[in-house]
This record gives C-alpha cells, sequence and structure tokens, in this order.
C-alpha cells in the first residue's frame, strides 16, 4: 500500500515537473546523490522525492518543454493562418479559409465590442492570445501518458506537454499585456495623466495615499489574476486528468471521457476569457477617467 | 512551479507571434473580408437595379404590346376597308363587262336574225318564182314579175 501511494505520488509529480535546464551551483547535492563539482555544472534538473534541482537552478533557468510547445504552438498558429492570408480570396473561400475567416470575425467581432478607439494592435492581439492560449490548452486533450512516454523512450525525463500548465507561460503572457496597459495609459493620458488617475480618485486629492494604494494594488492585480485565472485552470484540469490516469485501464474512460468533453469548453473558455480581458484592460487604459 | 527564464522567453516569444500577426497574417485576412463585403454590397445593389431595369422594361414591353396592338388593328381594319372596296370594284367591273358582253350577244343576235331574214327574203323570192313556175308551167318573164316577187319578199 505504501509502495503503491509511492509509486502515485512520484506518478502525479512526475507529470507535472517541467524539463528545466539551467546551472546546478557548486556543491549541491543531485537527484542520485552525487555532488556538483567545481564551477557548477549546466544540465537538466532531476528531482525526487527529496531533492528539487529545478529549485535550486533559480531563476536563470528555462523550462524547455514549455518554450518548445508554446512556440511550436505559436508557429503552428502563424503558418495556417499565414497560409490562409496568403491564398486569401474575396471570392468564395474555400474550407480551411472559412475556419480562419470565422475566427477572425469573431475575434474582430469581441474587439469591436468592446475597444472603441483606433489602434491597429488590439485585434491582431486579441486574435494571437485567442488562438495560441486555445492551441496551448488544447494539449490538455491528448491523452496525459503519451507524448511523456514517446520523450521517456528518446532519453527525455520529463515532459510537460501543456504550456499554460506552466505558471511562467501565463504569468509571461500577463506581464507582457501588463506593459502594453502601461504603455497605453501614459502614451494616452502622459504620465502626469495616468499619475492623476492612480493617486486623484476614487476619494479625491485629500486621500491620496490610499488612493494611490487602492489603485496600484488594482492595477497589479490585472496581470497577476490574468496569469493565475488560466494557469489554475489549466493545471487543475491536468492534475483531474493525471488521477483518472492512475485509475486501472478499463475504468479510465468513464470518467476521462465526461472530462475531455467537459475541458473542451474550459478550454475554449479560458483561451475567450483571456482574450476579452486583454481587451477590456487595454480598453481601459485608453479611456479617460 | 518555479518562476524562472521562461518567463521572459515566453514575453520574447509572445511579442514576435502578435508582430508577425500584425504584420503578415491580420491585414491579408481582413481585406479580403472588406472586399468581400464589398463585393457583396455591389452584388446587392446590382441586382436591384436589375430588379427595378427588369421593371422598366417590362413596363416599356407593354407599352410596346399595347402599342402594336393598336397598329395591328388599324392595319387590319386599313386592310379591311380596301378588300371591300377591291371586292366593290371588281363586281363594278364585272357588272360593266357583264353588260358590255350582252350589248354586243344582243348586236350579234340582231344581225344574225337580219341575216337570217335577209337568206330567207332572197330564198322565198326563189322558192316564190319556182314555185311559180311550176304552177305556171309557162315561163314567166322575170324582169315582168319581179316587182311582184320583191314585193312578196318584202312582206315576209
Amino acid at each position: 500500500m505504501a509502495t503503491e501511494l509511492m509509486t502515485s505520488k512520484s506518478y502525479i509529480s512526475h507529470h507535472l515537473t517541467n524539463l528545466t535546464f539551467g546551472k546546478l551551483p557548486e556543491g549541491t547535492t543531485r537527484y542520485d546523490g552525487t555532488i556538483v563539482g567545481d564551477g557548477g555544472v549546466w544540465t537538466f534538473a532531476h528531482s525526487s522525492a527529496t531533492v528539487n534541482e529545478a529549485a535550486t537552478m533559480g531563476f536563470w533557468a528555462i523550462n524547455v518543454d514549455t518554450m518548445f510547445w508554446s512556440i511550436a504552438l505559436g508557429i503552428l498558429f502563424l503558418w495556417l493562418f499565414r497560409k490562409v492570408a496568403v491564398n486569401a480570396t474575396s471570392g468564395v473561400p474555400g474550407k480551411m479559409q472559412n475556419f480562419v475567416e470565422s475566427i477572425v470575425d469573431f475575434v474582430e467581432d469581441n474587439v469591436n465590442s468592446i475597444f472603441s478607439h483606433k489602434n491597429a494592435l488590439i485585434a491582431p492581439l486579441a486574435l494571437t492570445i485567442f488562438v495560441w492560449v486555445f492551441l496551448m490548452n488544447l494539449m490538455d486533450l491528448v491523452p496525459v501518458d503519451w507524448i511523456p512516454y514517446i520523450a521517456s523512450q528518446m532519453g527525455i525525463p520529463y515532459m510537460k506537454v501543456v504550456p499554460s500548465t506552466d505558471i511562467n507561460a501565463t504569468l509571461g503572457m500577463a506581464l507582457a499585456v501588463f506593459a502594453l496597459i502601461i504603455y497605453y495609459s501614459i502614451k494616452m493620458k502622459g504620465v502626469g495623466g495616468f499619475m492623476a488617475e492612480l493617486s486623484l480618485q476614487p476619494l479625491g486629492k485629500w486621500l491620496l495615499p490610499f488612493n494611490l494604494f487602492l489603485e496600484i494594488v488594482g492595477l497589479i492585480a490585472k496581470p497577476i489574476s490574468l496569469a493565475l485565472r488560466l494557469f489554475g485552470n489549466m493545471y487543475a484540469g491536468e492534475m483531474v486528468f493525471i488521477l483518472i490516469a492512475l485509475l486501472p485501464f478499463w475504468a479510465q474512460w468513464v470518467l476521462s471521457v465526461p472530462w475531455a468533453i467537459f475541458h473542451i469548453l474550459i478550454i475554449t473558455l479560458q483561451a475567450f476569457i483571456f482574450m476579452v480581458l486583454t481587451i477590456v484592460y487595454l480598453a481601459m487604459a485608453h479611456e479617460e477617467h | 512551479m518555479n518562476i524562472n527564464l521562461t518567463i521572459i522567453g515566453q514575453i520574447i516569444a509572445f511579442f514576435f507571434f502578435v508582430v508577425f500577426c500584425m504584420k503578415y497574417v491580420w491585414p491579408p485576412i481582413t481585406a479580403a473580408l472588406e472586399e468581400r463585403k464589398k463585393k457583396i454590397a455591389e452584388g446587392l445593389d446590382a441586382a436591384d437595379r436589375a430588379e427595378r431595369d427588369l421593371l422598366a422594361a417590362k413596363e416599356q414591353a407593354e407599352a410596346d404590346m399595347q402599342d402594336s396592338k393598336e397598329q395591328s388593328a388599324a392595319i387590319i381594319e386599313q386592310a379591311n376597308k380596301r378588300a371591300s372596296q377591291i371586292v366593290d370594284e371588281a363586281k363594278e367591273a364585272a357588272t360593266a363587262e357583264a353588260e358590255r358582253i350582252k350589248l354586243a350577244a344582243q348586236a350579234d343576235i340582231e344581225q344574225e336574225v337580219n341575216r337570217a331574214k335577209e337568206t330567207l327574203r332572197t330564198q322565198v323570192a326563189v322558192l316564190a318564182i319556182a314555185g311559180a313556175e311550176k304552177i305556171l308551167e309557162a315561163s314567166v318573164d322575170e324582169a315582168a314579175h319581179a316587182k311582184l316577187v320583191d314585193k312578196l319578199a318584202a312582206e315576209l
């Protein structure tokens, strides 16, 4: 029972560990008990019940699997859409063009209904976010063991295929959106206007420190909530798939099929929410209060 | 679950994807959509115009039809009139011709009758003389009795 519990635990944690490449500092005890020699070593992080090498590597390490899958999916998205864009005809569209156009139309409708200013960046940004996040989330529907198994056969110890279950990926996007919020706030209202917005409301100039505190919390909450909402939903969904995968093989589909169907809704919804909130935040950044 | 360099990598990737999308994906697709929208609007417009044209053409055709009907009615009437005129003329001509033929025939008949009478008269004279000759068994002076015979012939 104890060993079974142990293997379940290691199975789960194995599936939730990124393939991290970084530098282990000198003197670190590795997962297999060896000690890192002079000058440290650049390597992939291995983890065991007692050692967390990825954490030891600190900030200067990179999750190779997250980067690989997110960039691959981003390129897939751009390649697909670019192919359609090159052959785009104003006549009768083919199946692929129809599909792409309906997505573009959908995104454009959303942008137009939320964002009333003129800005050539917003719609392509929204489209990129929607499709890219959707594709990253979609990796969740690939059975949890397939790609990690193939990877382990190729000698790759860890492989987390859903980039949006990595807080780095979602937070990276959210921070990029945050940078755009700051940029457009200052561009549209000037530094003074932006500062005034942060400090002079909602309670007037006599409560300036309070206002500032309130507004800055509100501002910072935007990227954090954006990142954590997507990450949390995807991480939890992935976790449920992993737990279902622990069941005997003949019982798995009873749960995995309904959950997968339900998850189709979630991955689309989360991509949509990320897109809409980005548009809303940027629309707010454009507006004078 | 560790925050690391991936976050920066993700921002850079995101930046490039957005720029690429903005430069090479979004404009051609929306341009195609816009152009199609315009085409459809033009098509609908053309259809409207065609419908209006069709209506006008129908009206025109109806008017033309009415015109030609009137015209043909006039022509038929004229033709009828002309036909009856021709018939009348023919009738008149026929009547005249008949009259003329009748007159000619009458003249012929009269002439024939006269000739017959003349012939008869001469032959009667001869017959009378022959008869008288036979009756009298004597020679009769033709010259002496010519006056008598002529008188007899004239009486016939």
